[in-house]
């Protein structure tokens, strides 16, 4: 079996005093979905945003434990440095409202002053937005601006935005809980297209979609990651007794 | 219908006259004002009192062109000071919210905000007038921006706050650093508050007088050198309200008039901006 992409070990997270997860240790394989589920508040977010250090914007977040990237320590690593490796879709939309599409898309090079050709650019902002089955929808209106799309398509357009920079794993924030039905399907079809060329690490709080998208899923409650493995065995023959009561609907 | 309530329909009635009645007066002493400055100031206006100087004492015509062109130079001269100033204050406002030194800072701001105009004018005397021997258009113009500074500062903090987090949360994922991040995006999103801050800054300060009488402190002579004393609009206005000759009196009207009619328009433009360049989240 190959090397993970990402590699977590031993790792423990605070905010100040509270412990919001517990000695987790998981592996994220290379070109698959692993999904992270549980209830609200069991620390899948919290584990997603310590992933690309977004968990840092929190003063008196703490951790503890490792994760590796490949072969580089994230914690070792300057957090910069860190999330332009590692791509990340937000829980609601969020495209730059003063940019058009062609610049959100385009957005991780111009803000970071890298510099590239135009065609270089051209190439770029039209892989991505394939990629994100949006270029047909915006491929007449690339210059208009990129918050007049609908939602779906605003978030179809940030996925764009991350795939540009070419991430070695996209982290999405439950990318669909802000979205209709309609465009929760579209954007879920497009997670198993992407997982072709991309590795994907998504938090859902919707059993449901963990079992649709995912190859891998971990399930987290209280902080602990309480079963981990891949969806096929976590779904009809969990070990943990908490899996199977969280998966039936007796909480959660 | 019962008696009651229409007894209490008609308070309810009266309530809502009253209310009507109160906004209404509120709009009195403006057009109070507009009329008069326009009634007396108009008939002085045309060319010639625009764009030529003051003539000596006793004879005709003249105009306010020194007063029009000192209160640009101090506008610039308190805008170049002040703008800077005030956004990277507002900036560091809306970033750190909690704790010491943003605590003091923005009570400086509440406090340099009912300072009394004069009192500012008698520091910027103190500091730059004594220290480099001379009335000037920069004394007059420090005077302005230390004025024109908790607008400004006011204007950023509050557009920048209203700016919604995931914006920042989207930038800094990118790997883009927080410098950055402030400057390209947070500070694109907000540029229409900012810059609605500046123009209500200028407007604040356009019709000062007690600060730039012993600063700027008045020139009948066209200066363009920030290091002489300056005329401007609300100075002219001033001394020749307060003179003794009718000739000078329309005068003063005449140069009330192109200020309000200033202060007026970069209101108006304040809102067209706002209006027209308002970013969609």
């Amino acid at each position: 079996m190959e090397s993970p992409v990402l590699k977590i070990d031993s790792f423990c997270a605070f905010f100040s005093e509270n412990q919001v997860l517990q000695n987790v240790n998981m592996e994220v394989r290379h070109n698959k979905v692993t999904a992270l589920m549980g209830p609200s508040g069991c620390g899948k977010t919290t584990l997603l945003r310590c992933v690309n250090r977004m968990h840092e914007l929190v003063p008196d977040a703490t951790v503890s434990g490792s994760m590796h990237l490949h072969d580089d320590d994230l914690y070792k690593m300057n957090p910069i440095m860190v999330r332009k490796k590692i791509g990340m879709v937000f829980q609601r939309p969020n495209p730059f409202p003063t940019m058009s599409i062609y610049d959100n898309v385009i957005a991780g090079y111009k803000l970071n002053g890298i510099r590239i050709s135009r065609t270089e650019r051209d190439r770029i902002v039209e892989e991505s937005l394939r990629g994100s089955a949006l270029w047909d929808e915006v491929k007449d209106r690339l210059h208009k601006k990129g918050t007049f799309l609908s939602g779906g398509q605003q978030q179809r357009l940030c996925i764009a935005r991350a795939l540009a920079m070419k991430p070695d794993i996209l982290l999405m924030d439950e990318p669909t809980s802000a979205l209709d039905p309609k465009a929760t399907a579209h954007i879920e079809k497009l997670i198993t297209e992407l997982k072709d060329s991309v590795t994907i690490l998504l938090v859902t709080h919707n059993i449901a979609q963990a079992g649709r998208v995912s190859d891998y899923t971990a399930f987290l409650y209280l902080g602990d990651l309480v079963e981990f493995g891949t969806t096929d065995k976590l779904f009809t023959v969990p070990d943990d007794k908490r899996t199977e009561e969280y998966l039936s609907g007796k909480f959660g | 219908m019962d008696a009651t309530v229409r007894f209490r329909l008609f308070k309810d009635y009266l309530f809502k006259l009253m209310v009507v009645l109160f906004a209404c007066i509120m709009l009195v002493p403006l057009l109070l004002i507009l009329f008069y400055i326009v009634k007396n100031g108009i008939a002085v206006i045309n060319w010639e009192f625009l764009t030529s100087l003051p003539k000596p004492m006793g004879e005709l015509g003249g105009g306010i062109a020194n007063a029009i062109v000192g209160t640009t130079m101090l506008i610039i001269v308190a805008s170049v000071i002040a703008v800077p100033v005030g956004i990277a204050a507002g900036i560091y406002l809306s970033e750190n919210r909690v704790g010491r030194l943003p605590g003091a800072v923005r009570l400086c701001m509440e406090i340099l905000q009912g300072v009394p105009s004069i009192v500012i004018g008698i520091i910027a005397y103190i500091w730059i007038v004594i220290s480099m021997g001379t009335f000037s258009a920069l004394s007059g113009g420090a005077a302005l921006a230390i004025m024109m500074l908790p607008v400004i500062v006011r204007a950023t903090e509050e557009t920048l706050k209203l700016i919604p987090e995931n914006l920042r949360e989207a930038s800094l994922a990118l790997g883009v650093p927080y410098s950055r991040t402030v400057l390209k995006v947070i500070m694109p999103a907000g540029i229409t508050g900012i810059l609605t801050g500046i123009l209500l800054g200028v407007a604040r300060i356009a019709g000062e007088t007690a600060p730039l009488l012993f600063t700027a402190f008045g020139s009948p002579f066209m200066n363009l050198n920030i290091f002489k004393p300056v005329d401007s609009l609300p100075l002219l206005v001033f001394n020749y309200a307060t003179s003794p000759y009718p000739e000078w009196h329309a005068m003063a009207w005449g140069a009330s008039f192109v200020l309000v009619v200033f202060v007026l328009g970069i209101n108006f433009f304040a809102k067209v901006i706002a209006k027209k360049w308002k970013v969609r989240f």
